[in-house]
């Protein structure tokens, strides 16, 4: 198949580029609209806000969930906050200084106009959720409160307490439900995608498992929406909930769709450092915690003194003294580093030396307990049910975990895929954080995608194929895709092997995270590649698949999840070998600066990696999409 | 420490369900109880028996997808605290610990420990929500909200319907859910437009799902969010007023 990878930017000044855009895309009359099947895969930021504002508009809407309520999607776990440049604080904010922000905290490998049109529909974001009721943090008299947020010199990020995903996705999942109740939306929870249809080249639908009945089923529209987050669980441990996974993404990719930049993830620096074997997931502390909390760790080794007998001058407060302009607030990726450096020279804090401390005691004194309590009285709840610790009195102990991940499904400035009729939203894109994405900006983007972008350039697309009918779902692109994914399943429950598919995911998340996570090198990703093929192998043969697939069966939707990270993973540390820089998340050992700070290559690499699938056995192709930097001009990020 | 477990199996709705009993052995108290309940159903593979089947996503204690009894407690024995939240070292070597579903009529269980909950988006769907269309809004800064208003609603709004307070009631009502969505909603200047129909929608509804309250704030202790039954007092009023309210906006007295 040969492919072009046409973004399709709009010409102009970047000002003017979603403008006339907006102005030239073909409208569909009111009365057609009613005549188009939109399905929308996924209900967490980017999904409920665009099945909302698509049924609002009028067409008619499908959406699909796993979850056992739209509300459940994991944007709902997101704590600090949401960026919109409104300049509320009168500090010097703008649309620009937030897309410049963007392009450089993500390292220059975003496409410029995208991020820009983000900052653009920020503040109409702020406006649309304070509309529906979001319960955003007020100041006395009454006006909205914003606090700044690593990577920023403004204070422009929006928030509801520590819950501020909470609040967002409860304001789109009710719009959602509006929806449902005027029969604009056909909402199907427990139902999972389990493959995407592609007739001559164009989406024309979806295949499901309802996870309570097991019924395969397929169904038709006109467009497809795949809202399905990020795949950080490929990891194993991350902070992604329990089943978040790359299944719709994966599945749509092996139907044509290019996956983009694979290997950028991104770490986050403030979570709970692992204790145990058993550990399921690992647990975010909002970094809007850095803006109160100093980070240190002992000058010295072996120094087992607990945290309040180390005097300050023993103390190395290892970000504001390598970066004092940005001091504890430098981006996510540069604090994540520079905390596996300090523990990796053994200087690691607590019972397994596997974290860096997060000091609040200068805050308390300097705004007293109440304040700070007030600020983030609920995250330090979580953290000491979780550790047994009251940070109020010693401090925290933090370590990077994977959290985010920048790459995804390839689109263009409509967020279309590369097949036509299938459009990637959200976190499953790949789109607008380049190589690093700044904090409060996931909640920003996933709104700005599903209430603000989608609404338009789908409606673009369908206005193409008016009169159209959907295809039939008796058709053999649906039966064969059915049919398909019922042998898929039969074969994970004849394997009858002797060990359960949790442990074959826990393996793999090791040989991701000790060769492709925070620092990596050839050796190590080439030892990946192989290790992730032969445990693989193992896995296809020895798996264990209890029960049958007529009915809830938790082993066999996990086993196709872990199946498609096997393949991704693989893909992830391709892309990573490829990629001969540092930049942003992904971290070359080879391609560093003299004081170890990231090397980017701007001459050979300034490209989107976008991967096509050739089969099973065929490692896939690689094409380039070239970026331009007319605005922001790449320079070495600089947090000195 | 070792526990020895007491877990609800239940195939599916139709099944009658019996409890079955494990043992837990080499629980660490860092662990969680899902995670303990993770090695459970390790071990259970390993043994080729079927896993225990229960509901778990973020495991933060926000996605309000977990919930079980623990002893007979909703979400077990520590306040304010989600099942996935909960942590080991809250029990004692050799202690024997029950395991059930979520105990309410409006909650059927769908197999061993997890329920169906779709009652909760019923009610929501009846009015829980403000009318807002993509795209209209005007500043978000022209609407004053006093901080106090604004918090109390967020107070509300922590809600993560889970469905502790309906399956802690003993009459298995679902007034602290209801309640809590109609006093973040009621309480916000945008919210006022729609008020009064919201709650008539919302109580209606809820009443066709849930049993009655008879005020014995089992749901307040339970909830992992610690919400107030005070909303159910405002709901309550509300609710009234709105008999009212609504025929007056209808051009009746």
């Amino acid at each position: 198949m040969s492919i072009t990878l046409d973004p399709k930017i709009p010409a102009g000044p970047i000002e003017e580029r979603w403008t006339s855009h907006k102005f030239n895309m073909k409208l569909v009359n009111p009365a057609n609209k009613r005549k188009f099947t939109v399905i929308v895969v996924g209900t967490g930021l980017a999904g409920a806000a665009a099945a909302a504002s698509l049924a609002e508009l009028g067409y008619k809407v499908k959406c699909f969930t796993f979850h056992d309520s739209p509300r459940r999607a994991h944007s709902i776990a997101a704590q600090g906050g949401i960026n919109a440049a409104k300049n509320y604080k009168n500090d010097g904010d703008s649309i620009y200084r937030l897309f410049y922000d963007t392009v450089k905290g993500g390292d220059f490998r975003s496409r410029e106009a995208n991020v820009y049109r983000l900052a653009e529909v920020s503040v109409d974001i702020i406006d649309q959720c304070v509309a529906q009721g979001v319960p955003f943090a007020r100041e006395y008299g009454g006006l909205l409160d914003n606090r700044s947020f690593g990577g920023a010199q403004v204070s422009r990020t929006f928030y509801a307490r520590g819950q501020t995903g909470q609040q967002l996705l409860l304001g789109a999942y009710q719009a959602l439900m509006q929806q449902v109740s005027n029969g604009n939306v056909e909402l199907h929870t427990k139902t999972e995608l389990v493959d995407v249809v592609v007739k001559d080249g164009v989406a024309v639908g979806i295949v499901t498992r309802d996870l309570t009945s097991g019924e395969i089923k397929a169904w038709s529209g006109h467009a497809t929406l795949l809202c399905t987050g990020g795949y950080g669980n490929v990891f194993y441990l991350s902070t992604n909930a329990m089943n978040s996974n790359v299944t719709a993404a994966w599945r749509a990719h092996k139907k044509g769709a290019l996956f983009a930049n694979p290997c950028f993830t991104q770490i986050h620096p403030t979570c709970i450092p692992a204790s145990d074997e058993f550990q399921s997931k690992l647990t975010l502390m909002s970094e809007s915690l850095r803006n109160d909390g100093r980070i240190w760790v002992p000058k010295n080794f072996d120094d087992n003194r607990p945290p309040d007998q180390i005097p300050e001058e023993d103390r190395d407060y290892f970000l504001e003294r390598k970066y004092p302009a940005f001091g504890n607030l430098v981006p996510r990726d540069v604090a994540s580093r520079n905390a596996k450096t300090v523990v990796d020279e053994g200087r690691g804090v607590g019972p397994l030396k596997n974290g860096v401390y997060l000091d609040f005691s200068e805050s308390i004194e300097r705004l007293g307990s109440e304040t700070v309590f007030e600020r983030y009285g609920n995250l330090f709840d979580m953290y000491e049910r979780i550790t047994d610790e009251n940070p109020m009195k010693v401090p925290m102990r933090i370590y990077p975990a994977v959290h985010y991940t920048m790459g995804g499904v390839w689109v263009d400035y409509n967020l279309m895929t590369t097949v036509p009729g299938l459009y990637a939203l959200g976190e499953a894109n790949f789109s607008d954080h380049g190589a690093n994405r700044l904090g409060a900006s996931a909640l920003m983007q996933g709104l700005a995608d599903g209430y603000f972008v989608a609404p338009y350039t789908v409606g673009d697309y369908l206005a193409g194929l008016l009169g159209q009918p959907t295809v039939d779902v008796n058709d053999p692109a649906f039966t064969s895709a059915v049919q398909n994914v019922k042998d898929q399943m039969n074969k994970w429950i004849s394997i009858g092997g002797t060990k359960s598919p949790d442990y074959f995911h826990r393996e793999l998340g090791k040989i991701m995270w000790d060769n492709c996570g925070m620092a990596r090198e050839k050796n190590g990703l080439e030892k990946a590649i192989s290790e992730i093929r032969a445990l693989r192998e193992e896995f296809e043969k020895d798996v264990r698949v209890l029960g049958n697939a007529d009915g809830v069966n938790q082993s066999l939707e996990k086993v196709g999840r872990i199946a498609d990270f096997f393949e991704l993973g693989e893909l992830m540390c391709r892309d990573a070998l490829m990629r001969e820089e540092s930049c942003g998340g992904h971290f070359r050992v080879e391609h560093q600066t003299e004081d170890g700070e990231a090397k980017r290559d701007d001459e050979n690499y300034s490209f989107v990696a976008a991967w096509e699938w050739n089969g099973p056995d065929t490692p896939q192709t690689l094409h380039k999409e070239p970026l331009t930097f007319d605005y922001v001009h790449p320079s070495q990020r600089s947090y000195k | 420490m070792n526990l020895t477990l007491k877990v609800w199996r239940q195939s599916g709705p139709n099944d009658p369900g019996h409890f079955e009993t494990y043992q837990a052995t080499d629980v660490k108290d860092e662990m969680s109880f899902l995670e303990m309940l993770d090695v459970v159903n390790e071990s259970l593979i390993e043994n080729g028996r079927e896993p225990i089947t229960f509901d778990s996503d973020c495991r933060e204690g926000i996605c309000g997808t977990c919930g079980l009894m623990i002893n007979g407690q909703a979400h077990g024995p520590q306040k304010g605290t989600a099942t996935c939240q909960l942590h080991m070292r809250k029990f004692t070597d050799g202690e024997t610990v029950v395991i059930e579903p979520w105990r309410a009529a409006a909650f059927p269980v769908v197999k061993d420990l997890m329920v169906d909950r779709s009652a909760f988006d019923a009610v929501i769907e009846a009015g829980g929500y403000i009318s807002a269309d993509t795209g209209g809004p005007r500043d978000a800064n022209e609407i004053l909200i006093p901080k106090t208003a604004a918090d109390t609603a967020m107070d509300a709004a922590a809600c993560i319907g889970c469905g502790a307070c309906v399956a802690a009631c003993p009459n298995g009502a679902g007034q602290l859910f209801t309640s809590a969505k109609l006093a973040h909603l009621n309480l916000l200047p945008q919210g006022q437009a729609e008020r009064w129909k919201r709650t008539e929608d919302m109580v209606e509804t809820m009443e066709m799902f849930f049993g009655s309250c008879t005020n014995y704030g089992e749901c307040q202790e339970a909830c992992p969010k610690e919400i107030s039954i005070e909303f159910i007092a405002l709901m309550n009023r509300d609710y009234v007023r709105s008999k009212f309210k609504n025929r007056k906006l209808l051009g009746q007295k």
